[in-house]
């Protein structure tokens, strides 16, 4: 049932109950709400259930982000109160959205003021501007009982007591010292009185202005609760508890979209490694090995909120008994980048995909120049430690906008003396640097990119213009930014099991094999990183992946099955 | 009495347990919201009684160490273990717990394992070993609920167990207030440890729950088994008196399932369909 009341702001905690990492628990017409104030000051006030099984998040664990429920682990985020984590299921959580329940929240006077459907602003205190908050007390009786006995209050000689519009008593002095007290109705019969003082008090001064109060109230509080124990009781108030969103009742299907996530590792440390950058350590759950990778590859990171992203490896040969990602925080994140720079933290489980590698490294050059740009580092780290530790030759130009921009310095450090970095350049000032950093073209020389799609177009541009070979030019994006054309119908024939498919309209390649039992593996699903690459027989190809380099698109003998089509009616792939 | 389920109060629900109700000693005990008397007379007999003038005797049984009573008409007899007539094994009580919960409650925590390694920390979880396994669950021709192929890490499986093992457990709800585990035993691949729930409805939102652990012996103390027992449920019983509602909720929107629970769910609808409403709150229409 819905009051008055419930619209009302009301106190109901004061604010030295919220101390660092504590969760406290309330109760306001019959609803009790779990209270916490995350490290960032920010002030949660949520129904005291866990939406799994119901169990009080009041004993839940705050970490100073998230609220940790004690039964399954389930993590509520700061603020939005979401479900970021579920232990039962690292793979493929939810892609749901889970979200508590959360109630409107303000501080000031020292208290920590609610109300389920609380409007308009928490009552003036016109001169109590300078305040005191007195120690809460709790008594049995009901709201409107204390608050008809509140007017007889009386901490000092000729006080006189008049109820306000909103319920609360301001009693007055002789002396002109004031107090308003608030009646928190936390059940029909069990109220809290929380008051403020009309000065601000120190020391031994403030002792002793809570305790004259505390002692006066205490005392009319056992006169209010002897005269409430002669009414008759009220009934409880029922706070009914909501539904949850009807797509929250199936549950999840296990994830098959043959993105496979093989892999469970935990997160053994979590660090800033340059401004807006964070670096995961990732540790097998058990042993102390993880699947072999190559320089250059990546692992799917399946994500608690369904989405599914691809991270370099920057680990040095040899080093399987952990991964190391970086992660950037992109600014307009679909909440891949967010996630993890938000909610995964040191100890989750994450699930990840064995490594591939589509981005590989030769070995038998020369020479070997690695262009790097920002974030694209990654990739280039894990081959440029493998050459150095083989003490093969190359140079290492990383792309920065400033110093503090440099991730994995420690890394770098390995191979300080072939790394170059260049900080802070304009577009063209980076295209002159390029110029002269790929001006020797030459037999056994590559060179790998690795950036923002403009600083990778402009390095590729200039690498051609040099007189640098397809061959030698080896890239990998982060995203395809082509915009994707799957307007036209079209045949695919599967040369190794003689069937004969229709890709319509508005399906990729990819989906239809699928869909008709044929597992193909693939990755970044957008053409960038050539997980889903497939062989090409017969028939023209529509290219729109950023992946297959320009002699490679000409020659027309793989597609990226993700996103590229067919130019003719049919194409026969090598399936 | 608020109960009027038949499918509850014609079965049969443990009172006491036989060990600790002395010769001459009268103890008063609840179920469904009904005072019931449990008294051995100096020669060693047992009677139950209600709480009505005349004392009137109820029906009776002693098995499995515990005393039994039936407040309607028994329609089914008390289930029949086979693991508590091999010799090798200890059967043993796990003591009586109250607990201030609906006993469905309690036996859908028994049910889970997602909660392994957050509340029986060290025990029969331990982070980051955290993921439930797909498993399989089905409703038996005679009415019962089975899970199988329940995988989970554990660092110490039972009180003999050494470092971590992958167990595997099945679990059985044979009657809404009993419920059941076979679990591997560590010395033994081949063998089975099981647990036995008999939940005492106490109230709707009350239970008394007695345990009966049937172990195989080699390797293992019974003193230890019983105090593993209380060691494991002890962890349960605050967390499970500190649930939203205290009664088990049938509507499909009151919690959030998830792939883990699939055994709860089935076990819900199981209580939904034999229209279970002590203890339980209703599904909405």
């Amino acid at each position: 049932m819905t009051t008055e009341l419930h619209s009302q702001w009301i106190p109901i905690a004061s604010s030295s109950d919220l101390p660092l990492r504590h969760v406290y628990q309330a109760k306001l017409l019959g609803r009790e709400f779990a209270v916490w104030r995350a490290d960032d000051g920010y002030v949660n006030i949520w129904e005291n259930r866990c939406l799994h099984r119901g169990v009080r998040l009041s004993i839940g664990i705050n970490d100073g982000r998230e609220l940790k429920c004690q039964y399954h682990g389930w993590r509520y985020a700061n603020r939005t109160a979401g479900c970021t984590y579920i232990p039962a299921h690292p793979a493929d959580a939810p892609a749901r959205t889970i979200c508590n329940n959360t109630y409107p929240a303000q501080e000031a006077h020292g208290l920590v003021w609610c109300g389920e459907q609380a409007v308009g602003e928490i009552p003036a205190l016109d001169g109590f501007e300078t305040a005191t908050t007195l120690r809460p007390i709790p008594i049995n009786a009901p709201r409107d009982f204390v608050i008809e006995a509140l007017t007889c209050y009386s901490m000092a000689d000729g006080c006189a007591g008049l109820v306000n519009e909103d319920g609360s008593v301001t009693v007055t002095a002789g002396d002109g010292s004031a107090v308003r007290l608030f009646v928190q109705p936390c059940d029909s019969n069990h109220s809290v009185i929380r008051g403020v003082v009309n000065r601000a008090a120190q020391g031994a001064d403030h002792i002793a202005l809570l305790r004259t109060h505390s002692q006066a109230l205490s005392a009319l509080r056992r006169k209010i609760e002897a005269q409430a124990a002669q009414l008759e009781a009220l009934e409880p108030m029922s706070a009914p508890i909501g539904r949850v969103a009807e797509d929250l009742v199936d549950i999840p299907a296990a994830s098959t979209d043959g993105r496979n996530a093989d892999l469970r590792v935990q997160v053994a440390a979590k660090e800033r490694t340059a401004e807006g950058i964070v670096s995961l350590r990732l540790e097998p759950l058990t042993g102390s090995r993880l699947p072999t990778f190559q320089p250059g590859a990546h692992i799917d990171v399946h994500l608690q909120n369904g989405l599914v992203r691809q991270y370099s490896l920057t680990n040095g040969p040899g080093e399987t008994d952990h991964y190391t990602i970086g992660v950037k925080r992109e600014p307009d994140s679909r909440g891949g980048s967010t996630a993890i720079h938000d909610s995964v933290q040191k100890g989750d489980v994450l699930a990840i995909s064995v490594p591939r590698n589509n981005f590989p490294l030769r070995r038998d050059a020369v020479n070997t120049i690695f262009v790097a740009g920002g974030i694209g580092v990654t990739p280039l780290l894990s081959m440029a430690r493998t050459l150095n530790s083989q003490n093969l030759g190359f140079e290492f130009h990383y792309f920065v906008q400033s110093d503090e921009h440099v991730a994995f310095k420690q890394a770098i450090g390995e191979f300080e003396q072939a790394a170059s970095l260049h900080k802070g350049l304009s577009p063209d000032e980076t295209v002159a640097v390029l110029r002269k950093v790929l001006a020797e073209p030459g037999h056994a020389r590559h060179i790998y990119i690795c950036g923002p799609g403009p600083m990778l177009e402009a390095a590729r541009q200039v690498a051609s213009n040099c007189g640098w070979s397809d061959e030698a030019v080896h890239f990998e994006y982060f995203k395809n930014t082509v915009e994707l054309d799957d307007s036209n119908s079209f045949e695919i024939d599967l040369a190794r099991s003689a069937v004969t498919l229709t890709v319509p309209a508005g399906q990729t390649i990819l989906e239809v094999l699928r869909e008709n039992g044929i597992n193909m593996g693939s990755s970044c699903e957008q053409g960038a990183c050539g997980t889903c690459r497939c062989g090409v027989i017969e028939g023209d190809v529509l290219h729109q992946d950023v992946y297959l380099s320009d002699s490679e698109k000409a020659e027309g003998k793989s597609i990226m099955t993700c996103v590229s089509r067919a130019k003719s009616d049919r194409l026969i792939l090598d399936i | 009495m608020t109960c009027d389920n038949k499918i509850l109060l014609n079965d049969w629900h443990v009172v006491a347990e036989a060990d600790l109700l002395a010769f001459g000693d009268v103890q008063r005990t609840v179920l469904f919201e009904e005072p019931v008397y449990v008294s051995r007379d100096e020669d060693g007999g047992i009677t139950v009684r209600r709480n009505t003038a005349d004392g009137a005797k109820l029906p009776l049984q002693e098995k499995y160490g515990f005393i039994w009573t039936c407040l309607g008409a028994p329609e089914r007899d008390i289930i029949h273990v086979p693991e508590a007539f091999e010799p090798d094994r200890y059967l043993v009580s796990g003591g009586s717990f109250g607990v201030k919960v609906s006993g469905l409650r309690v036996v859908e925590n028994f049910l889970d394992m997602g909660h392994f390694p957050f509340v029986h920390t060290g025990w029969l979880g331990e982070e980051p070993h955290t993921e439930v396994q797909p498993y399989e669950v089905e409703l038996t021709k005679d009415d019962e609920i089975i899970a199988s192929e329940c995988y989970f890490y554990q660092p110490q499986a039972s009180p003999t167990a050494e470092g971590g093992i992958m167990v595997e457990y099945t679990y059985r709800v044979y009657r809404p207030y009993t419920v059941a585990l076979y679990k591997t035993n560590p010395t033994y691949p081949d063998r089975n440890d099981y647990i036995v729930l008999f939940v005492q409805p106490v109230g709707p939102e009350d239970c008394i729950v007695h345990p009966y652990l049937c172990y195989v012996k080699d390797g293992m103390e019974e003193d230890t088994l019983r105090w593993f027992m209380q060691l494991i449920f002890a962890q349960d019983k605050p967390i499970l008196e500190n649930q939203i509602p205290r009664k088990l909720p049938l509507d499909p929107r009151a919690e959030t399932p998830i792939r883990a629970d699939k055994v709860a769910i089935l076990y819900r609808r199981w209580l939904r369909d034999h229209q279970v409403t002590f203890g339980t709150l209703p599904a909405v229409a």
